[in-house]
């Protein structure tokens, strides 16, 4: 279930070793030429309406829509809408990502043990370390195409390969922005991107259109699934299944037997299986194994996110943010300790804490820029000057989300998506450990951009309770990053999958996507949930 | 130019609309940008995503006008997104829902026919009375001024002209230095 980064490694591992697979996709296919594989199709453009207004990645809120409150006091929902989408389209969340790729580090999988815990979170180390994980790292650097460099960055982990590329071009904003950081003792470096920097798996270098973080890529630079779903399908041992919705994994004495699912006409289905691996990212995955009948109290629990510090800057001079990769530069000073952060937590009341990854970045395209000014005599000449894009640029952190077992994926009692199946819920707050850290970075990030010479700077973090629904900024998470609704570990008790994402109790059902995730970490998940798949696949066929 | 959705009058009525929420947007044919999104499904396949992967205007053939066939579920979703659900019972399985075309009709009766003729400041005031439907036209009129032109507006790249913005780049893309120096 899935076409994206977890479900088409999966899917590319399990056919080269002589499995036949059936990739189930509940979205349209924009990618690959089924009739012949070695085909790409060319669907994608550089169109801020088609992807950015018009949901042309999918899903159609309107079809599937998902309904939030921020905790049981709210009654059974407080928004119907569009809640942490990510793309349904062949090759999933890979597709619209602008392509940060980074590794986590040796204390992400165990914090609890480098740290201590924290009241109201249900920390826990994970059962697999960075050691176990670096050479799947390293095959997934390999099989998205990330580019990097392997010494900019001083809190990295050690690695064991190069990148398979160099980093492509800095944008000018970042080149101004990592100046400045330097300049106040910050250590930033260029973002690992999977956006070839050079020809790379008979796909071309990225040639720097823009239309990046949001969009598919129209010459298909960026390391989108296409590589191994083209692969797996060009064995001749996989076929791809786009516009069918899975509705339920059939299961008998503690054996999953197969799927139910409903094809582009509305036609209700079976398929039996072997192996069934879930990989719709951790909302619809752990919907699915609800409206499954699994019974795990944890099945859902423990939703994170990243808590997004956003920090923006007005400059005079224009820095066009609309060429190049969205993000050619990152640091991560944010995630490490100092005398200033502990101090700050212990001010806060928590034993530590810590922010994310911050990412250097510009604003949107000029749509979005225009809807952000009023109307009338002043429009053009605000578009003009361009104070909300063509001079502007700052910072998003990604911060590390405390998992709760409160804030969690459920079915929502009343509304049903087209299809008729309840839709899935989420329950979500944010914990003190992250607002604790968002207002002690949000102030130092704002300095870097003072550093720049802005002329002003406005500080959000996302989600803010404080906010109406249904604005840009509102108690909803922006972050499409969502994890932790099927967590790993050794204990049945604890945990729903094992370290090679196998149900205990279920274990010929596998999960293969950010849902199995212990903590949130400040990076991006995609390249350890991709690692992760890659090691359960490999469990899978040895 | 015959109308895909509008009368003759309700163009004239949004026009002047468009060209008071965002001054040149006359010019730049905004309301054809509103006009097709609307009538979106008067023409096969219906005007809702542009074909890629390049418009020509920077190289390669151009396939921004041939428009994307939709599946049956993109259908229904934007058929009941512009028309509304019509008492049509695949449309309303989360409920009833009020169409774009709806809220245009009501929307343009409020605003009144005479609209076009009025100076300035009263259609201003006219707008500013029906907030709910001017915010509507000025999300719309953003976007017709400021998307690629196969949909209707962006005339002759007006809006991208008068903004300085350089649009669609595939597959020319950007030089290295043009990202990386000032």
């Amino acid at each position: 279930m899935g076409s994206g980064p977890g479900g088409s490694a999966v899917a590319d591992v399990l056919t080269s070793a002589g499995w036949s697979v059936v990739i189930f996709e509940k979205g349209r296919n924009h990618l690959i030429d089924l009739d012949d594989p070695s085909r790409r199709k060319s669907d994608y453009s550089n169109d801020e309406i088609k992807f950015t207004v018009r949901h042309f990645l999918g899903p159609d809120p309107l079809l599937e829509p998902r309904t939030f409150r921020r905790s049981e006091a709210d009654g059974d929902r407080a928004f119907v809408g569009d809640v942490n989408n990510l793309p349904a389209t062949v090759g999933g969340g890979g597709v619209h990502a602008d392509g940060k790729l980074p590794r986590f580090r040796e204390e992400d999988f165990r914090l609890l043990g480098e740290h201590g815990p924290v009241d109201g979170a249900a920390l826990a180390d994970w059962p697999v370390s960075y050691a176990d994980l670096e050479p799947f790292y390293a095959e997934a650097e390999r099989l998205i195409g990330v580019a990097g460099d392997a010494d900019a960055n001083p809190f990295a982990a050690p690695r064991s390969k190069p990148y398979p590329m160099p980093p492509g071009a800095p944008m000018y904003g970042a080149t101004l922005s990592a100046a400045a950081a330097e300049r106040l003792g910050y250590h930033p470096y260029a973002a690992p991107t999977g956006a070839n920097s050079v020809p790379y798996d008979g796909r071309p270098a990225c040639n720097n259109c823009g239309f990046c973080a949001f969009y598919g890529c129209p010459i298909h630079a960026k390391g989108d699934p296409v590589a191994p779903l083209q692969r797996a399908l060009l064995t001749g041992r996989a076929e791809l299944r786009p516009e069918t919705f899975v509705s339920e994994v059939h299961v008998r004495n503690g054996v999953a037997t197969g799927v139910e699912y409903v094809d582009a006409g509305g036609t209700t289905h079976a398929e039996t299986a072997r192996v069934v691996v879930l990989a719709a990212g951790a909302i619809e995955t752990p919907r699915l194994l609800l409206l499954s009948g699994f019974e795990h109290p944890l099945i859902g629990r423990h939703l994170m996110c990243h808590f997004q510090t956003i920090v923006m800057g007005g400059l005079r001079e224009r820095v066009h943010p609309h060429r190049g990769r969205s993000v050619t530069h990152v640091h991560d000073d944010h995630l490490v300790a100092d005398a200033a952060s502990r101090q700050a937590a212990r001010e806060a009341g928590l034993p530590w804490f810590r922010g994310g990854m911050v990412e250097h970045c510009g604003p949107g395209g000029p749509i979005q820029e225009a809807k952000i000014y009023p109307w009338g005599d002043a429009h053009l000449r605000s578009m003009q000057k361009s104070m909300f894009r063509d001079r502007m640029w700052g910072f998003t952190m990604q911060g590390e989300d405390m998992p709760q077992a409160t804030n969690r994926v459920d079915l929502d009692p009343r509304v049903r998506d087209v299809w008729g199946f309840p839709v899935a819920r989420v329950t979500y707050d944010s914990h003190p450990f992250e607002r604790a850290a968002s207002g002690h970075y949000g102030p130092r990030l704002a300095a870097i951009l003072d550093e720049m010479g802005a002329e002003w700077t406005v500080t959000t973090s996302s989600p803010d309770a404080a906010l109406p629904y249904g604005g840009f900024i509102s108690p909803v998470p922006n972050s499409k990053h969502v994890m932790g609704t099927t967590r790993m570990g050794h204990d049945p008790a604890t945990s729903v999958v094992d370290s090679y994402g196998r149900v205990h109790h279920v274990p010929n059902v596998v999960v293969a996507d950010s849902s199995v995730f212990v903590t949130a970490s400040g990076y991006g998940p995609t390249l350890t949930l991709v690692a992760l798949a890659l090691r359960a696949a490999r469990a899978l066929t040895s | 130019m015959a109308h895909l959705f509008f009368s003759d009058e309700e163009y004239l009525v949004v026009e002047a609309a468009c060209d008071l929420v965002i001054p040149g947007g006359r010019e730049a044919g905004v309301a054809d940008y509103i006009d097709g999104f609307l009538g979106a499904f008067a023409v096969d396949p219906p005007r809702i995503w542009a074909g890629g992967p390049f418009s020509g205007r920077r190289g390669g053939e151009a396939s921004f006008a041939e428009f994307l066939p939709l599946s049956p579920m993109d259908e229904l979703a934007w058929r009941t997104r512009i028309e509304g659900s019509l008492g049509i019972r695949a449309r309303e399985f989360s409920g009833p829902v009020v169409g774009l075309q709806q809220r245009y009709r009501d929307g343009l009766e409020a605003l009144g026919a005479d609209f076009p003729s009025l100076p300035a400041h009263a259609q201003g005031a006219r707008l500013r009375t029906n907030e709910g439907f001017t915010d509507l036209l000025y999300e719309h009129a953003c976007e017709g001024m400021y998307g690629a032109p196969e949909y209707g507006g962006n005339r002759d790249l007006a809006g991208w002209t008068a903004v300085g913005f350089e649009g669609d780049v595939q597959p020319r893309g950007y030089t290295d230095d043009e990202v990386s120096l000032p």
